[in-house]
């Protein structure tokens, strides 16, 4: 940090500090601290006994096939959501970038699903694919194709990918539109004049430059996909049918609040954590590169 | 030079339309089926122009009281929300700026300790702590309350980051012509820093806006009265599939209701929104 201009005071500072600093105790530090004390308990859900078990929750869930399934739930369900929501939006800020006239907008109109809350996205999908009353599912079944999301589990996970990445394509597009006007013009235009065609130049020059903000929104639309679908989960398919959408956080949630399996709960909340600090690690990381391309 | 034939603008238009469309649609059709009446909407597929019902559905949901979630009507539904979104975007906004302020323009010992602490909590959701968490609320009295719903998403480090990557751009020779003229950390504060970042502000406000009337997993948690719960959390309660009496044209104003707000603060305040999402991600 450059050294600054500061004012001499010795009190102030802390006192300016001290409300974030508050609530992040109670809030952040404490419960974090009591989802690590917690995960090396075995309580009974009445918390009238608690043991000591050391790593044995962890060994239990890390071994537990549930866990290893939702774990793939997560696996699938995530790639699938940031690859539907990031190349359409790759698309249309392309065609965007394109276009002269009316560009902003197209931008209003794409950006709107962005303050559509996840649960409610989940809940306007289902509504249109709902077995018994979705108008889509209703043309699905006159063509003849067997479509029940209630019932059936891959057919569960379409429908929540779809709502969680139709919601995210809004804010990818903001940011490849972003990134294809940092491109220098000159450079699309050398390439052209050399011969390069349409294709040839989205792939050796413009796709390449904008791997920086194409990484940078994978690493987004991950811890998207991981925690902010929970809404989506839950108002949609519960988890189900049977575990088909069960993803990691669901089943945190799950197994604590209504399982009442604290301890595992709990040891399932750390390792979401190594997760979470090893992708804002990841993120980071690229942030300090990203200053190089402005 | 590069071909930029009409025929390629064309194709671009269309694609944007085609994608817009695509985008567009699901809330159309929300739209569509929320002016419907209850019969129409069971016997699908629903027409793509909007019914007859408009008024009556919108009133009925507004102020007739909503029998699943116990008759709160949607009027007081859309205060919660309201309540809480503001709240957790004024006090993050609030919280975040003081401490950035005593961050950069103040030394003191473990200065960056502390703001390692706040940095920390970046790699914290609110879903990877959820039991514990909620266990603080029970002790604190918290559960059914504004306080409840807000204080736990108020602390987050994007703000504050936002903040201190702010004021580092302030020109040190402005805090000291500022103090030559007498001014104290306060005056400074008030007069010159808060000023400057109004911009950022709107942008954190609009962010935090949507961020605050999004959630889910927490008012899910920390509300168990159906007249404290926000919109989304109504929402789910309203839908059933397990039963047949599911009130599906209030289920679709409410999903009208509970989407509008955001997206007008969205597209209204389109500038500021932009310009918060790129800054609070990098």
């Amino acid at each position: 940090m450059a050294p600054r201009a500061i004012f001499p005071n010795k009190l102030l500072p802390y006192l300016l500090l001290a409300p974030q600093l508050a609530i992040t105790a109670i809030f952040f530090y404490w419960p974090a601290s009591q989802a690590l004390y917690q995960s090396l308990l075995r309580e009974d859900p009445f918390g009238l006994s608690t043991q000591y078990v050391g790593l044995a929750n962890f060994r239990h869930v890390l071994n537990d096939p549930n866990y290893l399934h939702s774990f793939q739930v997560t696996i699938v369900f995530s790639v699938a959501t940031a690859v539907l929501a990031m190349v359409p939006a790759l698309f249309l800020a392309v065609m965007a970038d394109k276009v002269v006239r009316g560009r902003g907008i197209y931008r209003t109109l794409l950006i709107w699903p962005y303050a559509v809350a996840p649960a409610i996205a989940g809940m306007l999908w289902l509504f249109l694919f709902n077995p018994s009353i979705g108008s889509i599912a209703v043309m699905l079944r006159s063509l003849g194709i067997y479509w029940d999301p209630l019932l059936n589990g891959p057919q569960a996970m379409i429908l929540v990918v779809a709502a969680a990445s139709w919601k995210q394509i809004s804010y990818n597009f903001l940011f490849f539109v972003a990134g294809l006007q940092a491109i220098p013009k000159s450079l699309v235009e050398a390439a052209a004049i050399d011969g390069a065609g349409e294709m040839k130049r989205f792939w050796t020059i413009i796709f390449p430059l904008l791997a920086p903000t194409t990484f940078f929104l994978l690493v987004i639309n991950t811890v998207y996909a991981f925690f902010d679908t929970f809404g989506i989960i839950h108002a949609v398919t519960g988890g189900g049918p049977g575990k088909a959408t069960e993803t990691l956080v669901y089943k945190v949630y799950n197994d604590g609040f209504v399982n009442l399996i604290l301890g595992e709960s709990a040891a399932q909340s750390v390792i979401l954590m190594v997760i979470v600090i090893a992708l804002t690690a990841v993120q980071f990381r690229y942030v300090e590169r990203r200053v190089h391309y402005g | 030079m590069i071909d930029n034939r009409p025929s390629r603008r064309i194709i671009a238009h269309a694609v944007l339309i085609f994608g817009v469309l695509i985008v567009a649609f699901p809330i159309y059709y929300t739209f569509v089926a929320s002016t419907h009446s209850l019969q129409t909407i069971l016997r699908p597929p629903l027409p793509l122009i909007p019914g007859s019902h408009f008024l009556e559905n919108y009133t009925t949901a507004l102020f007739g009281g909503i029998d699943r979630i116990g008759g709160v009507g949607v009027d007081r539904l859309l205060w919660n929300s309201t309540v809480v979104a503001v709240l957790i975007a004024v006090g993050k906004i609030f919280i975040s700026i003081l401490s950035a302020y005593a961050v950069v323009f103040f030394r003191f010992p473990f200065r960056m300790t502390f703001f390692w602490l706040i940095f920390i909590t970046l790699m914290l959701p609110v879903e990877v702590r959820i039991l514990p968490t909620y266990k603080v609320m029970v002790d604190f009295g918290l559960i059914d309350t504004y306080a409840g719903l807000t204080l736990p998403l108020m602390a987050s480090a994007t703000a504050t980051l936002l903040f201190r990557q702010f004021f580092m751009t302030i020109p040190g020779e402005l805090v000291e012509a500022a103090r030559v003229d007498g001014a104290g950390p306060w005056r400074f504060f008030w007069d010159i820093l808060l000023p400057l970042s109004k911009t950022n502000i709107a942008a954190l406000f609009v962010i935090q806006f949507i961020y605050g009337w999004t959630q889910y997993l927490w008012p899910l948690l920390v509300t168990n009265r159906n007249d404290m719960g926000t919109i989304v959390i109504a929402l789910r309660k309203m839908i059933s599939f397990a039963d047949a009496d599911t009130e599906w044209h209030l289920v679709m104003v409410t999903c009208i209701l509970a989407i509008l707000p955001p997206i007008l603060v969205v597209v209204l305040m389109q500038r500021w929104f932009v310009r918060g999402l790129v800054e609070t991600e990098k």
